[in-house]
């Protein structure tokens, strides 16, 4: 699957999808009223945010699967709902297929919707619990395509459903009455159902079970042969992100950090904190852990640190690090990574 | 989990394994007061079958056997099991045709709150923002009235304007609209909770993603999975509604004499306790009373068996 | 003699279709000082095992049969007065979610003061002093100020920490750790595990680690259990059992993990999933999952439809399966015949 895959080289070929600048500032401040504060015998408004994602730009090329890793926080599965219009950025655009796509209504997003889809961390969650499966998987395709005849419908579940690997005679039970792997297969082939050409997937088998996970990710990796997919895979899990993408992107605190295809990656990583996160996976070949032990926390995205937002937790940080904020440059190794260290050969 | 054995199943066999009926077949009170309610409402739906007499048809109707006792008292006569009334109608055809008004303006009422407060809880829970803002803020309004002083006001006031034989003729519709219009906020609220509970979870980002319209997700994904607490608040609510419309009959602003309700028979028999014939306002109240207490005692264990908390631990 | 000697425990939780039989004659033992990994998919009795250790399992739940034998005491059908000494004294236990141990309304110290206080007859200072010492272990930074802090001022990792200070406020010796580092990130998850193993071996204290996660077993345990539907299937030495699992399910556990196949191809997956308890497969729990039941020759192994396989020895590893029985009588049959 990866020797298909074009080039990541952001000025090749127009990328599918490209997020430029994005951020997204929440709001912990609740409404008007609610941020009017005395101080100091005046008042004032105050208002407080969190920066889930501070200036992310990604380029997916088509055909690849692109992981975005990161800890809880670091602004991922922001990024992956943004993406689908989830949430509206704060700032920045979103171009899909050289179209901007994150100003549009509802009603202007429909067509796209047919060509991204999206796929849930939580399949105990993400079924309609009063709809059966068939109704589930039949409602996309009734959506977008309202022409079909209702045999055509009823044919297209039978052959996600199949391609999932769920008998078709089983729609007519409801999602709970299946084990968390199999609703998670249903879920995937709800995606399917309108035959999209881009699927994000968050953290898509976090919550399953071991052995289920590898089922679950050999599916994906056959739709993606079968279908030619690109995915947009969000995970915190490094293990997955070496065996399935082809191209990875470390977040911290809404910022990438590291963007490099995955052997690269995986062979020479840059960036003090991917070094870290890659010396924490748990192995099962070393009997004592040598993993890179970082100071301190992940600060709150609410007030981010100034400069590089890793300064604090980086042993490489000098005064530059706690000023300026690195943008991502070119390696030599054809990715690119954000650090002022790297970029002056000090790392 | 159950893990099911055969690709389908049909409804009854889903029924036959439900928490429901498992819960309800252990539960005598449950039971019971199925039994009592089902009895009651059998009675007042086939009201004109089953009384003995039409006790809106004036023809039918003896003065000459009024206020007579019912069957165990001495001097009752056995064509009235129940007794008479101070008018000489059959107390039993009465209270039957009566648990039939009550029952209509309950269910009536509660259709109408439940549409609205649905309506109402829908929009403010999915859209948020200024939309909540607006409509919880009318439901507090709302709420500060009491209902029963909104009804004393508005059928007052209608009894004033349109004269008494008017608010006779439309006395069922505006009981209904007035019970109605009173509780939707009871609905509102219930509905806001559990839809600000469901709007985040991932079935509807699904839907979103899906390109759905607001509305169908509205109606169609979120507003299912909110029934079970609509079921439970209904229960109350119909309980609630016989209630009122019989303390504003009670008060003369509810159904007239001519066409009685239980309440308007337990005011219209509250004058001749004094004389004796306490049969005339007892046994509506007993007839009310067990109404409103079985539709209560079905509503408290519809709550503990839809209350996942409770069994799921 | 082992400290802890589990024999034949057997727990079941009584639901409204009957009862439902959690774990089945589950046995293992913990020496002093020893780390013993519990390893196992949800649904396989792993947490069960851990809380029905200190008799913690709620209602429904209860043990319908076996021993737990601590430091020579029987602690099944003990008082609950007696268990309670034990609890968090001798035996202490760290939960995968740290509010789950830490009361919000009362600050850090005040929870080690009161705890130190319900197992030793102590003043308050003399408690506090011994609570700054265990948080200074646990390489919580300016743990002085963090004794007046309240749990919700901590962050998930310095919460996970403070655990651990408690659970070893009484020199206990053993800890129980159920998946004590699965709601962490993953940088912190390692720092913990790190922590962890580094003062079990310190203090010599015996370390039950319940997870699912085969890597932080092979880091942190000598030995470890593998689960499948209520009952041990494999035990032994970790080590020995992650480089060469005999039973078919382990080796599937261990072969599904996405390290173990080349990037990009198919992972080898354990077709199926877990069977609920209340609707056991006959036989060999595992056999509808099992690629073994097929011989190589092509019949099929009977026993695996139709007898529960007890326990084969292989080196040191004890594995529960009909195919492993088979091959070492195989084995061990050409060997006789040669003497």
């Amino acid at each position: 699957m990866s020797s298909t895959a074009t080039s990541p080289a952001p000025e090749q070929a127009q990328p599918l999808l490209s997020l430029r600048g994005l951020e997204k500032r929440f709001s912990l401040s609740g409404d008007f009223l609610e941020q009017l504060k005395f101080k100091g015998g005046k008042l004032v408004r105050e208002q407080e945010h969190v920066h889930a994602i501070n200036g992310v730009d990604l380029d997916i090329q088509r055909g690849e699967a692109l992981c975005v890793v990161g800890e809880s926080g670091c602004g991922k599965s922001t990024v992956a709902r943004t993406v689908m219009g989830l949430i509206t950025p704060t700032a920045g655009e979103i171009r899909y297929d050289g179209e901007r796509i994150d100003d549009r209504t509802t009603k202007e997003l429909l067509p796209y919707r047919r060509r991204m889809q999206m796929i849930f961390q939580n399949p105990y969650a993400s079924l309609n619990p009063r709809m059966t499966i068939q109704q589930t998987l039949e409602e996309p395709i009734r959506l977008h395509h309202p022409d079909w005849s209702p045999q055509r419908v009823k044919d297209q579940v039978a052959e996600v459903m199949t391609s999932v690997g769920i008998a078709p005679d089983w729609g007519a039970r409801y999602g709970h009455e299946f084990s968390g792997g199999q609703r998670q297969r249903i879920a995937i082939a709800r995606a399917l159902a309108v035959d999209p050409e881009f699927i994000v997937a968050d953290e898509p088998i976090s919550a399953l079970d071991v052995s289920i996970q590898a089922q679950v990710l050999n599916l994906l990796m056959e739709a993606q042969q079968q279908r030619n997919l690109t995915y947009l895979f969000i995970t915190h899990d490094l293990a997955v992100v070496e065996h399935f993408g082809t191209r990875v992107a470390v977040m911290y605190l809404g910022r990438v950090c590291e963007v490099a295809p995955t052997a690269t990656l995986f062979a020479t990583p840059r960036h003090p904190y991917t070094q870290a996160l890659m010396s924490a996976i748990p192995r099962l070949e070393d009997d004592r852990p040598q993993h890179i032990r970082l100071q301190g926390e992940v600060p709150t995205p609410v007030n981010l640190p100034s400069g590089c937002v890793f300064h604090g937790r980086c042993p490489h940080a000098n005064e530059r690090c706690r000023v300026e904020v690195p943008t991502l440059i070119a390696t030599d190794e054809g990715g690119q990574v954000a650090c002022h260290g790297v970029e002056e050969g000090r790392i | 989990m159950t893990t099911p054995t055969s690709p389908t199943a049909s409804r009854w066999e889903r029924l036959r394994d439900s928490y429901l009926l498992y819960s309800f077949k252990r539960d005598l009170i449950a039971q019971a007061s199925l039994l009592v309610f089902i009895v009651l409402v059998a009675g007042a739906v086939l009201a004109p079958w089953l009384a003995p007499m039409n006790p809106y048809d004036l023809a039918q109707i003896d003065i000459l056997a009024s206020e007579l006792p019912p069957f165990w008292v001495d001097g009752s006569d056995p064509a009235y099991v129940m007794g008479t009334d101070a008018q000489g109608r059959d107390l039993l055809s009465t209270i039957l045709y009566g648990a039939r008004v009550s029952l209509i303006i309950g269910f009536g009422a509660v259709a109408l709150q439940a549409a609205l407060g649905v309506c109402f809880g829908l929009l403010a829970g999915y859209l948020g923002g200024r939309v909540d803002a607006f409509l919880m803020r009318l439901a507090d309004i709302q709420l500060s009235f009491s209902t029963l002083m909104v009804a004393i006001v508005v059928g007052a006031l209608f009894k004033a304007i349109f004269g008494g034989a008017t608010f006779s003729a439309y006395a069922v519709p505006l009981l209904v609209l007035i019970i109605g219009l009173a509780e939707w906020p009871q609905y509102a609220r219930t509905v806001r909770a559990s839809v600000l509970a469901e709007k985040g979870k991932e079935y509807v980002d699904a839907a979103r993603v899906m390109g759905l319209s607001s509305r169908r997700i509205m109606f169609r994904h979120i507003l299912p999975n909110t029934l079970s607490p609509i079921f439970v608040i209904s229960t109350v609510q119909v309980a609630n509604a016989i209630i009122s419309e019989a303390a504003l009959s009670f008060l003369g602003l509810g159904m007239p004499e001519t066409q009685p309700s239980l309440g308007s028979l337990i005011k219209s028999g509250f004058d001749y306790i004094q004389s004796g014939s306490w049969w005339i306002t007892l046994i509506p109240g007993l007839v009310l009373v067990v109404l409103v207490l079985v539709i209560n005692l079905l509503g408290d264990w519809l709550r503990d068996v839809l209350n996942p908390r409770l069994y799921k631990g | 003699m082992s400290l802890l000697d589990v024999s034949n425990l057997d727990v079941r939780f009584a639901l409204r279709r009957g009862d439902v039989k959690a774990l089945r004659d589950v046995c293992f033992s913990l020496d002093r000082g020893e780390r013993l990994g519990i390893v196992g998919e949800s649904g396989a009795g792993k947490s069960v095992a851990a809380f029905s250790l200190l008799n913690l399992i709620a209602k429904p739940g209860y043990i319908a049969g076996g021993s737990i034998r601590f430091d020579g005491q029987e602690l099944i059908g003990m008082s609950d007065r007696g268990l309670r000494k034990i609890r968090g004294h001798r035996i202490s236990m760290i939960f995968q979610d740290p509010m789950m141990t830490l009361n919000p309304v009362l600050t850090i110290g005040e929870q080690m003061v009161e705890c130190l206080k319900a197992h030793r007859r102590i003043g308050t200072r003399d408690a506090r002093a011994i609570s700054l010492r265990k948080l200074e272990q646990v390489q919580i930074p300016s743990p002085e100020a963090r004794l007046d802090q309240y749990p919700h001022e901590l962050s998930g990792g310095m919460r996970q920490r403070v655990i651990i200070a408690i659970a070893l406020l009484l020199d206990p010796d053993i800890i129980i750790a159920d998946e004590p580092t699965t709601a962490l990130d993953v940088t912190i998850q390692a720092e913990i595990m790190a922590l962890l193993l580094e003062l079990c071996e310190e203090q010599n204290v015996g370390l039950i680690l319940i997870t699912h996660d085969l890597g932080v077993v092979s880091q942190v345990t000598q030995r470890m259990l593998v689960m499948y539907a209520g009952r041990v299937i494999e035990q032994g030495p970790t080590r020995e059992i992650i480089n060469d699992p005999q039973h078919p399910y382990t080796q599937g556990l261990i072969n599904a993990l996405p390290q173990m196949a080349t990037p990009g191809s198919r992972l080898n997956q354990i077709p199926g999933s877990m069977p609920s308890l209340n609707n056991l497969p006959s036989g060999c729990a595992f056999h509808p999952r099992c690629g073994f039941v097929t011989r190589p020759d092509g019949s099929t192994r009977q026993a695996c439809h139709d007898e529960v396989p007890g326990f084969v020895t292989s080196g040191n590893c004890q594995a529960a399966c009909h195919m492993v029985a088979e091959m070492i009588e195989r084995e061990r049959i050409p060997a006789e015949e040669q003497d």
